[in-house]
C-alpha cells in the first residue's frame, strides 16, 4: 500500500506530471485504435513512413506562420500519395518507393530546419516532449484525437472489411477508394495529435504494438481493439511515472513498457498454440 | 568564387567527412542493388534502429561501438526470426515492432546517461565530428565489405534471384544470405556514422532503385548504384560545409533528387518513355 | 435476353444478367488485356469462365466488378452500369483460397454478416434480418454449427463454404466464383455444386473461373471460353467443343488420344479423347477423329503438348 503511495501516486503531486499522464494516455488510446487497423491491413510500415514524412511540413509550417499540425497533416498525405503514385507508374518495389520517399522528405526537412530560425526544438520535434506539454497543448491534441477515435470506432466494421477483403467491400457498393484515403487521413491525423507528446520517430512504435498485442490475444475483432486500448493505456501511466523514477525520456519509457506487454502476449498466444497442438 | 569552392578542401575534418561518405556511400549503393530487388528494404531500416541501444552501451562502457552495434542487431535479428517462425502476425508487423522496441530502449540509455553520447549524433548522424577512432572502424568495416561483395556479387545475384538453380550449382543459399545480413549489418552501423539511424535506410536503398531505373543488367546496375552512392555522398559532405551541418540530410536529398530525375527521364524506364510508348501503342490500336 | 430495368432497389426481384459489348479492358502501361470481347448471359444460369492463366479471366472478373474501367465498350449486369449494380448489392464475390488472409481475427459468422453490410445503415449494425440472413446462409451451407471459429480454423472446404454464405446473405443474384474447387476435396466440390444449382433453380446467375475442365459439362449450361477475347460464348453442349478449347489452350493444354486398340480388342473404333489443364481431365469418348490415328497403333499417341502420355 506505501509502496503505491510513493511510487505511483506521489509522483503526480506535479502538475506537469499530471499534464504528461493526461497526453501520454491520450496519444496511446488514439494509437492504439488505429494501430489495430494498421496491423490488419499490413500497414504499419505505412505509419513508419508518413511519421518521418511530416517533418518538412512542419518547418514549411513554421516558415509561413501557419499551425504546425496543418503542415504536418498535408506532408503526411503527400508522403502517402507520392507513394502510390511512385509506386503505380515505376518498376520499383513498393517498399523500396515507401523507403525513398519518406528518407528523401525526412532528409529535406532536416536540412530545411538547419536553415531556418526556428523556436521549435528539432529534438522536441523528433521525440516529443511528454513532460514539457502545457494545457494548450494538450487542449490541441484532444481537439485532434477525440473526434480521430470517434469516426474510427463508428466506421470500424468498414475498415475492417477494407482490409479482410476489399473486392468484397467493393462489390456490395462500399467506397473503397474513398475508405482507403480516410484511412490515410485518419493516420495522418493521429501523428498529428502524437507529435507534442512523443514526437514524430517514436510514434511509429505506439502504431504498431498496442494492434500487436491484440492480434496475438484475442480471435475477434472487437476485442482485439478493447485488448489493444487497455494495454496501451496502463503502458502509458506505468511508463510515465517510471520515467519519473528513472529520470530518463518519458516516450521511450512507454514504449519499453508496451513491448514487455508483447512479450506477455506472445508468450500467451504460445502457449494456446502449444495447447491446440498437444489436442491435435 | 573558386577560393569559396575549394575553401572545404582546407579543413582536414572536411576532407575526412567527404572521403569516409563516399566510401560508405559506395559500399552501401553496393548492397543497395541486393535489397531493393528482394523487397527487403525496410530490413536495412530496422537494422539501422535496432543497432541504437548497442551503440549506446558502447559508449557508456567505453568499447569499440561496432561491437555493441553488431550484438544489439544480432539480437534483434533473432527476436524478429523467432517472433515471426512462431506467431501469424505479418512480417512487417514483426519487424516494426522489433525495430522500434529495439530503438525506444537506446534512447532511453541514451536519456539516462546523456554524457555519454549524444542522442543528435545517433539519431542524425555526424560526420563532421568524428572521432579518430570511428573513422578507423568505419575505414575497416566498408573496406572488408567492399572486397567481400566484389568477390563475392555474382553468387549472391545468383542466389536472390534464382534459389533452386544456385543450390544445383552448389552454392548454399542460407550461408550467403547469412553473409549478406552480416554485411548489410556492418554498413548499417558504418553509415549510422555518416547519416544517423534515421535516414540509413536511404543509403542502403535509394542509389540501387535508381539504377534499377536506369539499366536491365545487374552488372551495370551495381556500377551505376555505387558511383551514385559514392557521388552524393560526397557531395552531401562537401555541402554540409556551407549549410552548416545536416550531411546526412544533405546526402539523402541529392539522392532524392537522382531518383525523381531518374523516376521522370530514364530512357526506358521513366515517366515520359512510359507515355511515350503508351502513345505508341493508342496510335496503332485500331 | 430478359433484362428488367424497373427493378426496385433490393436484389431479390431483380432478374439478373450480365451483358459485356465490345469491352477492351487495358492497362496503364499501354497492355491490352482484353479486346473487343462480347457475351451476354440470363437468369438461371451457371456459366463457366474458361482460359489459360493470363488470358484476361481475372482482368475480365475485375471489370466486372467494376475495379477497371473499360476502355471501350460497356458492361451491364441486370440491365444497369455496374455501379449502380454494385450499390444495390447485385453483384457477390467468392475470392481465391489465396486472396485471403486466413489469420484475420473474424469468426465464421463475422465473415457472413459482412455480406449484409450493404443492407445495413452507416454504422453497420447488425439488426434481426441480418441476424436470420446470416444464420440461414451457414444453415444452408452446413456450417451453422462452425459459426464461433475464427476462420482459419476451418478445414479448405469448409473455408469456401463460409464465403458461399456470404455471397446468400448477400442475396447477391450475380455470383462470381474465382476458381472455387481449387484445393477442395471431390466431396467438397459436390456439395458446392449440388448448391450452385439449387441457386440456378432460384433464378440466380453464377460465373465460374475455373481450370477444371472435367466437372464443366456436368454443371455449367453455359460457357464463355476467352483468350485475350472471347473466342466463344454458348450452351456448354455447343461452345465446350474439342475444336474452341484447342483454341483457347493451344500447347499449354495436355491433350492425349487412346486409340481402340489400346482400349479394347472389338471392333469398336471409337477412342477416348482425355483434354486436361492440369486438373481433372475432360474425356470424350467416341469423337469422329478417328481418321487421324491409324486403328491398331499400339501406343496411344500424344497430338498436343510436350508431355508424353501416360502408359
Amino acid at each position: 500500500m506505501n509502496l503505491i503511495e510513493t511510487w505511483l501516486i506521489a509522483p503526480l503531486a506535479h502538475e506537469f506530471m499530471q499534464r504528461g499522464l493526461v497526453v501520454a494516455v491520450l496519444v496511446g488510446v488514439v494509437c492504439a485504435v488505429l494501430s489495430c487497423f494498421l496491423i490488419l491491413k499490413g500497414w504499419s510500415l505505412m505509419g513508419d513512413a508518413v511519421s518521418h514524412a511530416v517533418l518538412p511540413g512542419i518547418v514549411l509550417a513554421q516558415v509561413a506562420g501557419l499551425p504546425l499540425a496543418a503542415g504536418a497533416f498535408v506532408a503526411g498525405l503527400g508522403c502517402a500519395l507520392s507513394i502510390g503514385y511512385l509506386k503505380e507508374n515505376s518498376r520499383v518495389k513498393e517498399d523500396t518507393v515507401m523507403g525513398i520517399v519518406f528518407s528523401g522528405m525526412f532528409a529535406l526537412g532536416l536540412v530545411m530546419f538547419v536553415k531556418v530560425d526556428s523556436d521549435q526544438h528539432l529534438l522536441h520535434v523528433l521525440f516529443g516532449n511528454m513532460l514539457g506539454v502545457r494545457w494548450e497543448d494538450i487542449a490541441e491534441t484532444a481537439a485532434i484525437a477525440v473526434p480521430t477515435i470517434a469516426v474510427m470506432l463508428a466506421k470500424r466494421r468498414d475498415f475492417l472489411l477494407l482490409a479482410f477483403d476489399p473486392a468484397h467491400a467493393r462489390a456490395i457498393g462500399l467506397p473503397v477508394r474513398l475508405l482507403n484515403f480516410g484511412l490515410l487521413m485518419l493516420l495522418a491525423l493521429t501523428i498529428v495529435a502524437a507529435l507534442k507528446a512523443v514526437g514524430i520517430i517514436l510514434v511509429v512504435a505506439m502504431l504498431i504494438a498496442p494492434g500487436a498485442i491484440g492480434f496475438l490475444t484475442t480471435r475477434r475483432f472487437d476485442a482485439m481493439l478493447a485488448v489493444a486500448v487497455t494495454a496501451a493505456t496502463v503502458s502509458s501511466v506505468i511508463g510515465t511515472i517510471l520515467s519519473y523514477h528513472l529520470d530518463g525520456a518519458t516516450g521511450p519509457c512507454i514504449v519499453v513498457v508496451q513491448a514487455v506487454f508483447f512479450l506477455i502476449a506472445l508468450g500467451l498466444n504460445l502457449r494456446r498454440s502449444a495447447r491446440r497442438a498437444a489436442l491435435a | 568564387m573558386i577560393e569559396l569552392l575549394l575553401e572545404p578542401f582546407g579543413y582536414q575534418y572536411m576532407v575526412k567527412a567527404i572521403w569516409v561518405s563516399a566510401l560508405v556511400g559506395g559500399v552501401c549503393a553496393f548492397l543497395s542493388c541486393f535489397l531493393m530487388l528482394k523487397g527487403w528494404s525496410l530490413m536495412g531500416d530496422a537494422l539501422a534502429h535496432a543497432i541504437v541501444p548497442g551503440v549506446a552501451l558502447a559508449y557508456l562502457l567505453k568499447v569499440p561501438y561496432a561491437a555493441g552495434a553488431f550484438f544489439s542487431g544480432l539480437l534483434a535479428a533473432l527476436a524478429m526470426a523467432l517472433v515471426r517462425v512462431r506467431t501469424q502476425l505479418r512480417e512487417d508487423a514483426v519487424i516494426g515492432i522489433v525495430f522500434t522496441t529495439f530503438f525506444a530502449a537506446g534512447l532511453l540509455i541514451v536519456s539516462i546517461n546523456p554524457t555519454s553520447v549524444n542522442v543528435q549524433s545517433i539519431v542524425l548522424g555526424n560526420i563532421l565530428g568524428i572521432s579518430d577512432e570511428d573513422v578507423i572502424q568505419v575505414a575497416i568495416i566498408a573496406a572488408v565489405s567492399l572486397v567481400v561483395l566484389v568477390a563475392r556479387w555474382r553468387d549472391l545475384m545468383l542466389v536472390f534471384f534464382d534459389e533452386n538453380q544456385a543450390r544445383a550449382v552448389g552454392l548454399s543459399p542460407m550461408r550467403l544470405k547469412i553473409l549478406f545480413f552480416v554485411l548489410l549489418s556492418a554498413c548499417t552501423v558504418a553509415a549510422l556514422q555518416t547519416v544517423g539511424a534515421v535516414l540509413v535506410i536511404a543509403m542502403v536503398i535509394t542509389p540501387g532503385a535508381t539504377a534499377y531505373l536506369l539499366s536491365d543488367r545487374f552488372g551495370r546496375l551495381i556500377w551505376i548504384a555505387v558511383g551514385l552512392g559514392v557521388v552524393t555522398s560526397a557531395a552531401g559532405a562537401y555541402a554540409s560545409y556551407f549549410l552548416d551541418g545536416s550531411t546526412g540530410g544533405l546526402i539523402v536529398v541529392f539522392q532524392t533528387i537522382l531518383f525523381l530525375l531518374a523516376f521522370v527521364f530514364a530512357p526506358k524506364h521513366g515517366r515520359l518513355a512510359a507515355a511515350r510508348a503508351a502513345r505508341a501503342v493508342s496510335e496503332s490500336a485500331p | 435476353m430478359n433484362i428488367s430495368t424497373t427493378g426496385l432497389p433490393g436484389s431479390a426481384d431483380v432478374k439478373p444478367s450480365i451483358v459485356v459489348e465490345g469491352v477492351t479492358v487495358r492497362y496503364g502501361n499501354g497492355v491490352t488485356a482484353v479486346n473487343d470481347a462480347s457475351f451476354a448471359l440470363g437468369a438461371g444460369t451457371i456459366c463457366a469462365l474458361v482460359g489459360i492463366n493470363g488470358s484476361g479471366k481475372s482482368t475480365l472478373f475485375k471489370t466486372l466488378m467494376g475495379f477497371l474501367k473499360p476502355a471501350r465498350g460497356s458492361v451491364s449486369i441486370a440491365g444497369l452500369p455496374v455501379r449502380q449494380a454494385l450499390k444495390r448489392g447485385l453483384v457477390a464475390y467468392v475470392p481465391q483460397a489465396e486472396e485471403v488472409d486466413w489469420s484475420f481475427p473474424v469468426l465464421v459468422e463475422d465473415v457472413v454478416m459482412m455480406g449484409r453490410y450493404g443492407h445495413m445503415g452507416f454504422l453497420r449494425i447488425a439488426g434481426q434480418a441480418d441476424r436470420e440472413a446470416v444464420e440461414q446462409a451457414l444453415t444452408r451451407v452446413n456450417m451453422l454449427e462452425f459459426r464461433k471459429r475464427q476462420i482459419g480454423e476451418l478445414s479448405g472446404g469448409q473455408r469456401k463454404r463460409v464465403f458461399l454464405a456470404r455471397a446468400l446473405a448477400q442475396g447477391g443474384q450475380v455470383i462470381l466464383l474465382d476458381e472455387p474447387f481449387t484445393g477442395v476435396d471431390v466431396k467438397t466440390e459436390d456439395a458446392i455444386v449440388a448448391l450452385m444449382r439449387e441457386l440456378r433453380a432460384e433464378g440466380r446467375l453464377m460465373l465460374v473461373s475455373t481450370h477444371n475442365l472435367g466437372s464443366i459439362p456436368d454443371f455449367c449450361d453455359q460457357v464463355v471460353i476467352i483468350n485475350r477475347t472471347v473466342l466463344a460464348a454458348g450452351p456448354t453442349q455447343t461452345t465446350f467443343t474439342h475444336d474452341n478449347l484447342q483454341r483457347a489452350f493451344g500447347g499449354a493444354l495436355r491433350h492425349f488420344r487412346l486409340g481402340g486398340a489400346d482400349l479394347h480388342d472389338d471392333d469398336d473404333q471409337r477412342h477416348v479423347t482425355v483434354i486436361t489443364d492440369d486438373e481433372r481431365p475432360l474425356v470424350l469418348y467416341g469423337k469422329r477423329e478417328s481418321e487421324t490415328l491409324a486403328p491398331g497403333k499400339t501406343n496411344g499417341a500424344k497430338t498436343d503438348g510436350e508431355k508424353d502420355p501416360a502408359p
